[in-house]
């Protein structure tokens, strides 16, 4: 609680405490009798009532005759003042019960509420602050020999920095020197750590667990992954979302509306009907009460707010509310194979040696033959085999463009390469089952198997497609410049409905452009597409679709800028995640908004036929608030 | 010009709307956003009529929620 909080607290510690004296005063002691008459006794007991009112409610009634001033005449504060001092003057009309006690306790608990609104919003904005903690406060640089702590702002690109065991990493850079383990889950909510060593590009934000490492900066602070991550987060509360707006604009409308009605109320019938003053006043006074749009306007934003710190956390990055409104409607997900379902890199994933030949011997065989080509196929082989290459052994390498290599290894000529390099060779070879490169190898003539070389697909790539159609995502789409047989291979392990190969990057958004068409008709029309890449050249994509969301982003410039969800991780399985995190959010937004209407409506019903008191209206205003925002903070956790 | 204002005091969700509401209408101002939740204002406005506008804004601010103060 801060000062102010504090200090409204002791008032209303005090405010209470007064109450009830008061209360078992004019309840239970005899004061009619004691001051001779019933109407001087009212009027005690009206002055008694109003003392705890007062030192309640003073700052209330103040600021709402500061407003009304203003011409702001339906802010809670004025509707606040009017139903309790119109509680108070009830004792007015002899023919009423008196309401001094309903006016005085009416204020108290507004009070509370207001109290606790705002230390619930206030905690959860520090706790969402909390998960963002991620912005280091200082860098070790060396100056004159001597390691001294500078603002991150003042160290330059090319500057080194000395990152100990237990700190942050303040700028993005190169480990100059050094070996150690980071703690990356503040930054994409992996918990296991990473090792880094010399050459290795670290990221700001990350924690060194246990050695000293020295880092070359490579980016200023202001464009460090941390800065950009801030400020992604910090403005993602600028963009709201539909149903934000919506609120805000039934608010201003309703609002005017019940006190309108709460006018008519209290006038009309009394003078046309000739009913009771009193009574009719008293319903008026109840409208009131429950015009206040508070519990609505509060926490739809919360709950996005929440919805958004929660997805940080797991190191999901929401731009803004009406991306985490549109994720939830996501019915299509459009993939980017390569990068995003699959590694992005060349892996042996089988070695298949003719009958009589040692596996072993054939990776050795073809390393060598891939001794010298920097071929990603090559690079491939050679981090297969595990042995040493030596060099002794491999003499006269020709390198054949589209076909393969063919090199004298050990004295003897060896063929390594594709179909067309054996058949113009006349070497015979077959097919393999599997889908993939296959680099077949031949030792003086003759086969002696192939390597079937592939991009793998990430470990929890299928599983992250069930997750998303477990969602109730309706359509999955993998995109591909790849040939048909390995996305049609690859769509099949993975459990995606369609696959569109062989495209160009242009194809790539006249596709999506189609399979938008195609979601935005399907069944309600509400429906959203998303498409999900690892943001290298597929910005335009990214922006053309509904949602774009950017995976394995950290330190892709590009990629945070085009997407609109940014995956700070290159798991798939996010995707889901941060599907489940936006609907869970917008469920916590509609059950708030029916929640809150339906009591007031219901309310302002029972109060416009007599039924409902003082009481059962705070309670539709502050109690609905304070549900509303217990409610909305639930948005906030998610499972790591 | 486009700049983040901290907003102090600013202790009633409805109260943001109506602010932003009455500094988007200020002559001037491209766009404004009060986020309740990050007790911010964006404002976006002419370079030129910044400082006045900002004035103004400030005036509609307090009209609205009297203890809330724009730092600036």
């Amino acid at each position: 609680m801060n000062k102010k909080q504090k200090r409204t607290r002791n008032r209303i510690v005090l405010a209470i405490a007064l109450f009830v004296v008061v209360y078992v005063v004019a309840e239970l002691l005899p004061l009619s009798t004691w001051l001779g008459s019933e109407t001087t006794a009212l009027w005690v007991e009206f002055a008694l009532f109003l003392v705890p009112y007062l030192i309640a409610g003073y700052d209330v009634l103040l600021r709402a005759a500061k407003n009304i001033g203003h011409g702001q005449v339906f802010d809670e504060n004025f509707l606040m003042s009017v139903a309790t001092i119109g509680a108070f003057a009830l004792v007015l009309f002899p023919d009423s019960d008196p309401h001094m006690a309903e006016g005085a306790a009416v204020m108290l608990f507004y009070q509370v509420g207001e109290l606790f609104q705002s230390y619930a919003v206030g905690k959860s904005r520090k706790s969402i602050a909390d998960m963002m903690d991620i912005a280091p406060d200082f860098a070790n640089v060396e100056r004159d020999g001597r390691l001294v702590q500078v603002d991150p702002y003042e160290v330059a690109v090319g500057d080194e920095i000395v990152v100990k065991a237990g700190e942050r990493v303040p700028l993005d850079g190169v480990v100059v020197s050094g070996t150690s383990q980071l703690d990356t889950a503040a930054l994409t909510g992996e918990s296991v750590p990473r090792e880094v060593r010399e050459g290795d590009e670290i990221i700001s934000g990350c924690v060194n667990m246990t050695g000293l490492i020295t880092v070359r900066a490579t980016k200023p602070f202001g464009e460090s992954t941390v800065s950009r991550i801030l400020e992604l987060v910090e403005n993602a509360a600028e963009k709201k979302a539909k149903t934000e707006n919506f609120i805000t604009r039934f608010a201003r409308y309703y609002t005017p509306a019940v006190v309108g009605i709460a006018v008519l109320l209290a006038v009309v019938p009394p003078l046309v009907l000739g009913q009771n003053w009193s009574d009719w006043v008293q319903r008026g006074l109840i409208f009131l009460v429950v015009s206040c749009p508070c519990a609505l306007v509060i926490s739809v934003p919360l709950s996005f707010f929440g919805g958004i710190g929660g997805a940080s956390r797991l190191g999901i990055l929401v731009k803004g509310s009406n991306y985490l409104e549109t994720l939830a409607g996501t019915e299509t997900v459009v993939f980017d194979k390569t990068g995003t379902l699959t590694d992005g890199s060349f892996n042996v994933v089988a070695v298949h040696p003719a009958s009589g030949i040692d596996p072993d011997r054939l990776l050795s065989i073809a390393a060598h033959a891939e001794a010298y080509s920097n071929h990603p196929i090559a690079l491939s082989v050679r981090a297969a085999y595990s042995g040493p290459i030596d060099q002794q052994r491999i003499d006269d390498v020709q390198e054949q463009s589209g076909h393969g290599v063919r090199a004298r290894i050990d004295e003897h000529v060896v063929l390594v390469g594709n179909d067309k390099l054996m058949s113009e060779c006349g070497v015979g070879c077959h097919d393999c089952e599997l889908t993939g490169t296959i680099l077949h190898v031949s030792l003086d003539g003759d086969y002696i198997g192939h390597i079937v070389i592939a991009d793998v697909v990430k470990p929890d790539a299928a599983e992250a497609v069930a997750a998303l159609r477990a969602a109730g995502v309706k359509k999955t789409v993998m995109l591909t410049g790849d040939r048909a047989d390995v996305a049609a291979a690859v769509a099949k392990e993975l459990g995606i409905d369609e696959f569109r190969a062989q495209l160009l990057p242009q194809d790539k958004v006249a596709e999506v452009e189609k399979l938008l068409e195609e979601t935005h008709e399907r069944g309600s029309g509400k429906g959203k597409l998303a498409f999900v890449g690892d943001g290298i050249n597929d910005a335009p994509v990214l922006t053309r679709a509904d949602i774009g969301i950017a995976m394995g982003a950290m330190g892709s410039d590009a990629a945070i800028e085009a997407a609109d969800v940014v995956l700070m991780d290159d798991k798939p399985s996010n995707i889901a995640r941060a599907i489940g995190i936006a609907r869970k959010t917008m469920g916590i937004v509609w059950q708030n908004i029916v929640f809150a209407l339906g009591v007031k409506f219901l309310v302002l019903i029972l109060a416009a036929v007599g039924i409902a008191n003082m009481w059962l209206a705070v309670f539709a205003d502050v109690g609905v608030a304070v549900i509303a925002i217990l409610n909305a903070m639930r948005a906030m956790n998610v499972r790591k | 010009m486009r700049k983040a204002f901290k907003l102090q005091d600013l202790d009633c969700a409805n109260c943001a709307a109506k602010m932003e509401n009455a500094i988007s209408n200020i002559d001037g101002v491209k766009s404004a956003t009060v986020s309740f939740m990050t007790q911010k204002l964006v404002l976006e406005a002419d370079d030129d009529r910044f400082e006045a506008v900002l004035d103004e804004a400030e005036r509609a601010c307090r009209k609205i929620e009297p203890d809330c103060v724009i730092l600036r």
